[in-house]
């Protein structure tokens, strides 16, 4: 059972009633879902928990909706890997792998997507609807066909096709609208005033957001229902990032794992890195930035949750680091080469940013570390295309393999685009 | 009337004019600041204005093409 009680405003305080809005009425700061701890502890127990299904789910007590009516395509309970050889490589002991790419729709979105489309559900919208140029996208349209809603996902018009076809499938209506970034964000805002639609980002964010803590819970109860030294997770809206947080101290509040002494440090794309620069001037103000980088997954440069991500380094004692386009490919291609794990380029953004605080000793050598990979490299191919090798050609015959053998040092990268 | 609930985000160069005063008057909008933090180098104010829905987007697009940032207030809508 959910044990959610109300909608708090994240600025004011204000309480809300736990309806389908997103500001506060009195100072339009966000909203975000408060529980009952009190009624939670000594009901919400490891065996409860460890009986619930292996996805998202097993969590629900902790979520703003009930298991049994959940739309529901099997998210969750995703790997957490001990990464051995890439702990080797970056001079670290313990280090493990949240491998989201493992969700149904091959990102973490189908975390936050399962909770926003369960209410909308139970909310008695017809429409599920989004904005994205990806993995959004692609877990709305999944979970608006799981789910019998129709589905409305807009997307900028200069969008690679191979992206679109990731949505299409699920016989969701794309609009391609046809202009600037901030045009689109201007838009849909107005339709989703407009239109009595689920926006799941919008006016159902304060429950969809909540779907990130699942990240945390994974990862503590994977560990042995203890809390990791240091997270390293990448930077968006910063949602994610103050989720995962919240996910922490939760189960520290419900004596599911003892205090919680964990750094959370976090990842951008030099760029789209408002969130970092703001950091680095060690100012809680982020100034708005046009995204210029391959990691699109992770370009928002007017982040949300900005605010709220800078106040969780200062709280958790964690770092800001921000990467360049080369150094994400390279944390693409080491990720894969050292742990088999093909990630987007965020999760190159994770990797090349864990590299680079380990390497200033801002993680350290025995700590027990946790990088989220949050979504598949088979989406962002292009990213990694021009640095690959192609493959040997041969006649079918044995010397000319082994002529090819001798020579595969000097091999073309791949051409071509995805 | 329409209404539209946006935030403002001012260079350090346009803190010191008068834009709220200015797009209230030249299209006819009320405009209901509910949050704002303004120093001397930066400075966002998040608002409400109301009035005819065309004036409301040619407003907007008057303070954008003064220099302002013009975002909705719960930030970017499209994610990855």
């Amino acid at each position: 059972m959910s044990f959610a009680k109300a909608l708090r405003c994240r600025e004011c305080g204000r309480e809300y009633p736990l309806d389908p809005v997103h500001v506060c009425e009195f100072c339009f700061g966000p909203l975000e879902v408060t529980y009952d701890y009190d009624a939670m502890r000594g009901t919400v127990t490891r065996e409860r928990i460890e009986k619930g299904p292996p996805t998202v789910w097993r969590y629900a007590d902790l979520l703003p909706c009930d298991a049994e009516d959940a739309v529901d395509i099997g998210t969750g309970f995703t790997p957490l890997l001990k990464a051995e050889r890439l702990a080797e490589e970056l001079g670290l002991r313990r280090l493990y792998i949240k491998n989201d790419c493992a969700n149904p729709t091959w990102s973490f979105k189908d975390r936050v997507v399962t909770i926003a489309a369960t209410k909308a559900r139970e909310f008695g919208f017809k429409t599920l609807a989004c904005a994205s140029t990806g993995n959004l996208a692609n877990s709305v349209s999944a979970h608006a066909a799981r789910a019998g809603l129709e589905a409305f996902v807009f997307i900028p018009s200069d969008l690679e096709q191979g992206k679109v076809v990731g949505s299409a499938i699920y016989g969701a209506t794309l609009v391609a609208v046809d202009g600037s970034y901030d045009e689109v964000n201007r838009l849909c805002s107005e339709l989703a005033d407009r239109y009595r639609w689920a926006f799941v980002n919008i006016n159902i964010r304060p429950y969809y957001a909540e779907g990130s803590k699942t990240l945390a819970f994974e990862v503590c109860e994977q560990l042995g229902w203890r809390a990791p030294d240091h997270c390293i997770v990448p930077l968006a809206s910063g949602s994610l990032y103050v989720k995962i947080w919240k996910g922490l101290q939760e189960l520290a509040k419900l004596w599911l794992v003892d205090s919680v002494h964990t750094r959370m440090s976090g990842a951008q794309a030099a760029g789209c890195s408002p969130i970092v620069t703001a950091w680095e001037a060690g100012t809680l103000n982020i100034r708005p930035v046009r995204p210029n980088t391959i990691a699109k997954s992770l370009a928002v440069g007017n982040p949300a949750d900005g605010y709220y991500a800078l106040r969780t380094f200062a709280e958790s004692g964690g770092s800001a680091v921000a990467v360049s386009d080369e150094e994400v490919v390279g944390g693409m291609e080491l990720l894969a080469r050292s742990e088999g794990i093909f990630a987007e380029t965020a999760g190159g953004v994770t990797i090349a940013g864990l590299k680079r605080l380990a390497e200033a000793g801002r993680v350290a050598r025995d700590e027990v570390v946790v990088a989220f990979i949050t979504g598949g490299g088979l989406k962002t191919q292009e990213a990694v295309m021009g640095s690959l090798k192609a493959p040997l050609q041969v006649e079918p015959h044995l010397a000319s393999f082994e002529r090819a053998l001798s020579q595969r040092e000097e091999q073309a990268p791949v051409s071509g685009s995805a | 009337m329409a209404k539209q609930r946006v935030k403002f985000t001012f260079p350090q160069e346009l803190i010191t004019l008068p834009i709220i005063y200015e797009l209230g008057k030249q299209f006819s909008l009320v405009t209901n600041i509910r949050r704002a933090d303004v120093t001397e180098d930066r400075g966002w104010v998040v608002l409400e204005v109301e009035g005819d829905l065309e004036e409301i987007e040619r407003g907007l697009e008057w303070v954008a093409a003064k220099g302002v940032r013009v975002d909705p207030v719960s930030g970017d809508i499209v994610e990855g």
